[in-house]
């Protein structure tokens, strides 16, 4: 990929995840990471892609843990935020009236 | 262009959209679960569409496997485990995908090496870079996951301990160099990945439990960096965008946080509370601390107009958030006013606390914040300190000496009588004494968060 397109990209995401998490409320910090700690979790598309290209054992063998350690990172943080997000649903009204 | 040639593009961009629709979503209370879902959506959709990119030529069977083993094991492990231990998973999790990060440029680098991919200096250079982040992810939040977990209870210090975790991250870097000028030859790489996990591993060890949350922050934000360098590499924008979208939100997360804690990031990584009360802790404490027992402590909160509660990490380890809560029903079936108030880091990791008192069934409207409640103190006839230590510390109003002065606290010596609930005469994590506990209208708890609140709610019932 041209580099400089590249960056461009890393520049704009950067400033994408700074103002879409700016005025997040102190009680979502925990959760928040959780979710973002899902997000990276796509990374096992790229583990796929490697596994898919490897031939030797080695780089099976890489591939695969790349791969497992990629889905076990995505499926665990969904599951964590989800159960955290859970406690936060029986109380939403009072808490937007409470907050704004 | 066959349609699979637009197809996996297609659905890569829709996920990149998806993904920090939700990362919005998850930003207020309200929309946080839907935007969850929606990310969740985009994670199956880039997963489904990879099987169909053009790189992927085989292997499918191992993939799926590797999808589904990964999947169920992280699944059972994240619905078991207790709420209390959120913290230490997302750790985990996080350097999960931190060495994920680490395989796919351990691939690529082979791939490189028996020269089936040619990538271009710059790339290589990206690859080796992102191969060290992941590295340090990973090692570094499996360290922070035993921590937390309780496998790992010291805090390692020794001699010259910056010094030498210098040399090995520099032996990295070289090692990443030599690497791109003379080829990844697989010795080189088994040294190179050697070096930068021992690397995540020597940065952790010496970082105290109370530090622990600021720590994860910032491994969560380098494997999102190490993600989005690994998209660049494989050419897969999606990766680009995700990755480094949650390495901005991480890093200036982590920045809240460490703010909240009065802490620089450098401070935490490189200085522990440790060296700080060396010089402060000596600040003079007069009086001496006056313990109260349960029946008495039920007593003065059941006839009291207004209590706090002021819920700290000692409440969140003895898992003591359910009897708190039948207490606080129990005054409150007495006609007694009662609020929580939370401290920006209470828990073990910022809004953590709260996340214990929803658990525990805490109505939103009894939970204050900091700048909220600090006014209420002085008109309180009771605040009840459950465990937390350094939050509650006048020393950060009154000592210019210690090393907390001028960190945000609640202002619960304020408040007409204060108990502490605590399980022993020990300092907190800073090792810094609580002038708190010296004071006049003081009186100290001793015992495990949970036994006390089973002995309060019991006072409180023996008075009908």
């Amino acid at each position: 990929m041209e580099g400089w397109i590249a960056l461009y990209i890393f520049m704009l995401a950067a400033f994408t995840g700074i103002e879409v998490i700016r005025r997040v409320p102190a009680i979502l910090h925990t959760p928040l990471m959780s979710g973002s700690n899902f997000i990276h979790g796509i990374v096992v598309v790229g583990g796929m892609v490697v596994l898919g290209m490897a031939d030797t054992t080695a780089e099976i063998v890489v591939g695969f843990i790349a791969v497992f350690l990629g889905a076990g990172n995505a499926v665990g943080g969904y599951v964590v935020t989800d159960r955290m997000l859970e406690m936060f649903k029986s109380s939403d009204k009072t808490k937007t009236q409470s907050k704004e | 262009m066959t349609p699979l040639e637009f197809i996996v593009p297609a659905a890569y961009f829709a996920a990149a959209v998806m993904f920090i629709y939700g990362l919005k979503g998850m930003s207020s209370p309200v929309t946080a679960r839907s935007g969850m879902i929606w990310a969740g959506i985009a994670m199956l959709l880039a997963v489904a569409v990879t099987f169909f990119h053009p790189k992927v030529e085989g292997n499918y069977l191992l993939m799926i496997i590797a999808l589904v083993s990964a999947s169920g094991l992280a699944w059972w492990w994240a619905r078991i485990v207790a709420m209390t231990d959120m913290p230490q998973m997302i750790a985990l999790y996080n350097g999960m995908g931190g060495g994920s990060a680490a395989a796919i440029a351990a691939v690529e680098l082979l791939k490189v090496h028996s020269g089936q991919v040619d990538l271009q200096p710059v790339t290589l250079l990206v690859a080796a870079f992102g191969a060290i982040i992941g590295s340090i992810a990973f090692s570094g939040s499996l360290i922070a996951f035993a921590k937390l977990q309780g496998w790992m209870r010291k805090t390692w210090r020794f001699p010259s301990q910056q010094l030498i975790n210098m040399v090995v991250f520099g032996v990295t870097v070289l090692l990443g160099l030599i690497i791109f000028f003379a080829g990844p030859h697989p010795f080189l790489l088994v040294l190179f990945f050697g070096f930068a996990l021992a690397a995540g591993v020597l940065i952790t060890i010496p970082i105290g439990g109370a530090d622990m949350p600021v720590v994860i922050s910032l491994y969560n934000a380098l494997t999102g960096v190490a993600v989005g360098l690994k998209g660049y590499v494989l050419e897969i924008p999606a990766l680009m965008i995700a990755g480094i979208v949650v390495g901005a939100a991480g890093t200036l997360l982590t920045q809240l946080m460490a703010k909240a804690m009065n802490r620089s990031l450098g401070n935490v990584l490189f200085a522990g509370f440790g060296k700080a009360d060396e010089d402060a802790v000596g600040g003079e404490v007069t009086g001496e601390m006056k313990s109260i027992d349960a029946t008495d402590a039920a007593i003065q909160m059941a006839y009291a107009e207004k209590v706090i509660i002021v819920p700290g990490y000692g409440l969140a380890v003895a898992q003591a958030q359910h009897k708190i809560w039948e207490m606080t029903e129990l005054l409150m079936s007495r006609g007694v006013k009662v609020s929580f108030a939370i401290h920006p880091v209470a828990g073990r990791m910022p809004g953590h606390m709260n996340v214990l008192l929803a658990e525990a069934g805490v109505d939103y409207e009894m939970i204050h914040d900091l700048e909220d409640i600090n006014a209420q103190f002085p008109n309180t006839d009771v605040a009840l300190v459950i465990g937390a230590n350094d939050v509650v510390n006048p020393a950060a109003r009154k000592d210019p000496s210690s090393p907390i002065f001028g960190m945000p606290i609640l202002d619960v010596d304020k408040a007409r009588n204060c108990i502490v609930v605590k399980r022993g005469q020990g300092t907190g994590f800073s090792g810094i004494e609580n002038l708190l506990f010296f004071e006049d209208n003081t009186r100290m708890l001793y015992g495990d968060a949970q036994k006390v609140a089973q002995a309060l709610i019991a006072g409180i019932k023996s008075l009908g």
